[in-house]
């Protein structure tokens, strides 16, 4: 239940405009260097319009960056879908089909989400050059393994949340437990699967660490490409902003067609908490 | 960025509360399928094991050694890395700049997060709207923010500056010239205070995630039953005594939370640092250090330890969080 609108509230419009300004700040300093030419380029003059639209910024922006840009979706693609799915297979085990011991395994996997993978860096570049598994491969399989806990804990709270006696209607008709996954749970955790492919797709695109240590410069997703560029100084400062932007494009345009309905499942989630 | 959904553990818990229908349903179960879901979730318990597990071990084990160098050296160093670090002028430099960020960073996103949630809880128009927004920055990679902030915070000096700087270079005139006033005469600018940088590189974090914590609280808010807040406003309690009498110790599960979440990623902060300064070490943290040293001077042994330290110092703020939401909510 909300507080109905009351009068005398409007005056929080002020704070709430003012703190507006303060998040848009960064996204309009990005675009507007963007557009600038190079001339135009001063500290002094930052929050100023540009005096034309430079697209050339972002198409020499997009051509040194498009290797890495390409790399990023071809990461970011299977691992997201290999995590959702096993996020979703395990959270069905978890919630529904508890074998012995299943509640004492789980927080060992939650504790899996917040470990500083500086702990596991070392075992990780070892094993993986031991392994013979290099690049992007490597990269897809890290984000898989490391994006379990939180695949698992999400689709495992949403099926402890349906009714029992959906399942056991189910099983007095005969279903088997892969029947009932792929006929009745399935079909219903659309919403979770949008609420983890948001997730994964954003978190393994942002992603710097793992990026940084198991790639080499060819398969380089866009986080390190963009760092290297941004530190190298001789890429001036209206290019790099249309590199930045170019970079946070794919999760911002999910964040806008997709936003309410992650927000949803954070909000939804949390009430019960 | 991957604890973000963490408020879910809570639903976790209070699944738990189902558990005394499992006897019920356990009559059910055959064995087939039995077999069949620890197969099935058994590679994933076992990448779990070994790659989260089995390498702490293993990482544990090279932080006693003395391997450095490219090759693998697995001779005992007893606890010689760790004794040094804990005389090493640059880990002290990271620890010093850790506690100021997450000082600076989780106190201001709380503050910031819990007013704009209690703004947008009065039911204006817009909400969602100004929600969104706020919210927005967490889509975005530290990476981008970082070359942002860098450009935003650019040093320059004179009628040059411009940008936050402005606005820092005030903020020190007011707090540092009256304690220090000869600072400015020994070339002293906020930039060059390595407690400033380090304390400008939060407040680009608090822009990340405020709105995160702002979810948090919202999510909080709307938890609490109305009829509470209409009894406070029977006994004729004003909307600020509400606040600070009803909604605010409601609300302290959801500040434990924020903290330990905040908390625990400052300790890992590592991306936004490497995108604002590079590897400047007066802005150096534990994770830059790590990195820096294990992958570019190769000293394996003593960047191991610098991992199992870090570790260490999440694992004492999360696993009694874990224990604890895990233990509440089954009570319930």
């Amino acid at each position: 239940m909300k507080t109905n609108l009351r009068i005398g509230k409007e005056w929080l419009y002020i704070p709430l405009i003012f703190m507006a300004i303060f998040y848009l700040i960064p996204m309009y300093v990005m675009l507007v260097t963007g557009f600038k030419s190079f001339a135009e380029i001063d500290l002094k003059t930052m929050w100023n319009l540009p005096n034309g639209i430079h697209f050339d910024n972002f198409v020499e922006a997009y051509s040194k960056l498009s290797p890495s840009l390409w790399n990023s979706f071809l990461m970011v693609i299977p691992a997201t879908l290999i995590s959702s799915a096993l996020g979703s297979l395990n959270g069905f085990i978890l919630a529904k089909w508890k074998f012995k011991g299943a509640d004492i395994i789980f927080p060992f996997i939650l504790f899996g989400m917040f470990i500083p993978y500086q702990s596991i860096l070392i075992p990780l570049v070892q094993f993986m050059s031991a392994a013979g598994i290099k690049g992007l491969p490597g990269l897809v399989l890290a984000h898989v393994i490391y994006g379990i806990p939180i695949t698992t804990l999400t689709f495992r709270n949403y099926y402890a949340s349906l009714p029992q006696e959906l399942l056991e209607a189910a099983k007095i008709d005969g279903a088997d437990m892969l029947g009932i996954y792929r006929y009745i749970l399935l079909p219903i955790s659309i919403p979770s699967f949008v609420v983890v492919l948001i997730w994964q797709f954003t978190s393994a695109w942002n992603d710097f660490l793992f990026a940084v240590i198991l790639t080499g410069n060819k398969e380089w997703p866009i986080t390190v490409a963009l760092n290297n560029m941004a530190g190298s100084q001789i890429i001036a400062w209206n290019v790099q902003m249309a590199g930045s932007f170019l970079a946070a494009l794919p999760p911002l345009l999910i964040y806008i067609f997709l936003g309410r309905y992650f927000l949803r499942g954070l909000l939804a989630g949390s009430l019960k908490g | 960025m991957r604890s973000l959904i963490l408020i879910t553990l809570k639903c976790y818990a209070l699944q738990q509360t189902a558990q005394t229908y499992s006897q019920r349903r356990r009559a059910m179960f055959r064995d087939k399928d039995r077999y069949l879901s620890i197969i099935l979730i058994s590679p994933s318990i076992l990448a779990v094991l070994i790659f989260i597990y089995g390498f702490i071990a293993w990482s544990v084990r090279v932080s006693l050694s003395k391997w450095k160098g490219l090759s693998a050296d697995y001779t005992w160093n007893g606890l010689n890395n760790y004794i040094n670090l804990f005389s090493d002028p640059r880990f002290h430099v990271d620890v010093r700049n850790t506690l100021i960020f997450t000082g600076v960073f989780v106190i201001g996103s709380i503050l910031l997060g819990f007013t704009l949630a209690v703004m947008l809880d009065q039911g204006l128009k817009g909400e969602s709207f100004f929600r969104s927004l706020f919210l927005f920055p967490m889509a975005i990679s530290y990476i981008v923010t970082g070359v942002v902030w860098r450009w935003l915070m650019n040093p320059a000096m004179g009628s040059r500056t411009s940008g936050f700087n402005l606005l820092f270079s005030y903020l020190f005139q007011i707090f540092v010239k009256p304690f220090d006033p000869e600072a400015v005469f020994r070339g002293l600018t906020w930039h060059t205070t390595p407690t400033w940088g380090i304390a400008a590189i939060a407040l680009a974090a608090i822009w990340q995630m405020s709105g995160y914590t702002m979810a948090m609280y919202l999510a909080g808010l709307r938890a609490i039953p109305a009829e509470l807040r209409e009894a406070a406003q029977m006994d004729g309690a004003t909307e600020l005594q509400i606040y600070r009498y009803i909604m605010l110790p409601l609300l302290s599960p959801v500040t434990l939370s924020a903290l330990i979440i905040l908390g625990h990623m400052s300790l890992k902060v590592f991306d936004l640092i490497v995108a604002i300064a590079g590897k400047q070490l007066p802005l150096d943290v534990p994770a830059i250090y790590m990195w820096q040293t294990t992958f570019d001077g190769l000293f394996y042994g003593r960047g191991a330890a610098i991992g199992i330290l870090l570790l260490i110092s999440v694992a004492v703020l999360i696993i009694p969080y874990i224990r604890y939401t895990l233990k509440t909510e089954t009570e319930q």
